[in-house]
């Protein structure tokens, strides 16, 4: 009888704090989409920070957002690391598919510039300065 | 913090799951770790013809609508509500898990119950966005909308758009059917005749994930 009491008092004690935690993840998160949004707004009046710069930040925040929601409400930063590991590394791919791919996307914005018909030809290249050889 | 407890326990000698987790979870996660490589490999092609086209649509003048607003211009304001209804419908998702772990079959229906609400409301405002873009005269292989530089936009833009903002309606959706299917079982006493409310918690891996998914779609197709 006595151990069922403390069982229950120790549950809603844990009940409090994780519902304390939902909360203060769900403000983060509104937080930073209200900031995105208005950062957002700011380029759109006064093109302030500039396009690149704004992007990296979203791009930032994003991950941010990410990672609180996987973290905590997914719950998987209150996992064992065995599991973590287990699904984080292999997202670890997605490095490296994003830049391969926006390079091979920027690579073909140039191709089609420069080899588009009528584009002037450069002059026949001098040859390499240093020595490249194929 | 469980390091030491950790270390002594061989996590990996068999007995238990060497992740602390039922087989039903880990399999979830494994789910939507393949899931998340499909909408990465969506939204990465989407980033690919995007960096290789010359110029591109301007989000901001494309979603500038909001239902009832006629022609104010009100970029960004529709999809931040959207977004706000999927944030907050994943809140009372972990809230209908956490009852689950109180054993409190009220409160998770209870929860569950405005989780579903949220979920229509998101399609419902996706619905309406889609109609709208749709008598503007944007459709898969039709794009009305000019390109920032002035220049004629391909299809490109409209064809991911509706794509892959189609396909995580297609996940929310899904993700709704299974929220009724589970709501039942608690009223039902299913979970409760059970001992445990662990359904609750795989569903609410689902649910979250296509929150998650969501951050990337807004960042990608409206912000960026």
């Amino acid at each position: 009888m006595e151990h069922t009491h403390t069982e229950a008092g120790h549950e809603a004690a844990h009940a409090d704090s994780s519902t304390k935690t939902i909360w203060r993840t769900f403000w983060i998160l509104l937080c930073i989409t209200m900031v995105e949004v208005g950062l957002a707004f700011l380029h759109l009046e006064t093109g302030f920070p500039s396009r690149v710069f704004l992007n990296a930040i979203f791009v930032g925040l994003t991950v941010v957002k990410a990672f609180y929601i996987v973290a905590e409400f997914m719950h998987l930063g209150h996992e064992i690391k065995n599991l973590i590991l287990t699904i984080l590394i292999p997202l670890l791919l997605f490095v490296w598919f994003i830049v391969a791919f926006l390079y091979e996307g920027d690579s073909w914005k140039n191709m089609r510039k420069d080899l588009k018909p009528g584009t002037p030809v450069e002059a026949p290249k001098a040859p390499a300065k240093e020595g490249h050889h194929y | 913090m469980d390091t030491a407890v950790t270390a002594k326990k061989k996590w990996w000698a068999g007995g238990y799951s060497p992740f602390n987790v039922s087989y039903g979870k880990l399999m979830m996660w494994y789910f939507l770790m393949s899931d998340a490589f499909t909408f990465g490999a969506l939204l990465i092609s989407y980033g690919t013809i995007r960096f290789s086209s010359p110029s591109w649509p301007d989000p901001n003048e494309v979603f500038r609508s909001f239902p009832g607003m006629g022609h104010a211009n009100l970029p960004l304001v529709f999809v931040s509500l959207m977004t706000f209804i999927l944030i907050m419908s994943s809140v009372t998702m972990v809230l209908a898990v956490h009852a689950g772990h109180m054993r409190d079959k009220k409160a998770v229906a209870k929860w569950m119950i405005w989780t579903i609400i949220g979920g229509i409301a998101f399609l419902s405002c996706q619905a309406w966005e889609w109609t709208h873009l749709y008598h503007e005269g944007a459709w898969w292989g039709r794009n009305p909308f000019m390109n920032v530089d002035g220049t004629l936009a391909s299809t490109n833009f409209t064809n991911f758009f509706f794509t892959i903002t189609g396909f995580h309606g297609l996940h929310v959706t899904s993700g709704v059917i299974l929220n009724i299917v589970i709501l039942a079982n608690v009223l039902k006493g299913t979970y409760e005749h059970r001992g445990h409310y662990e359904m609750v918690e795989k569903v609410g891996l689902y649910w979250h994930f296509v929150d998650l998914v969501w951050v990337f779609v807004f960042t990608c197709f409206y912000l960026l």
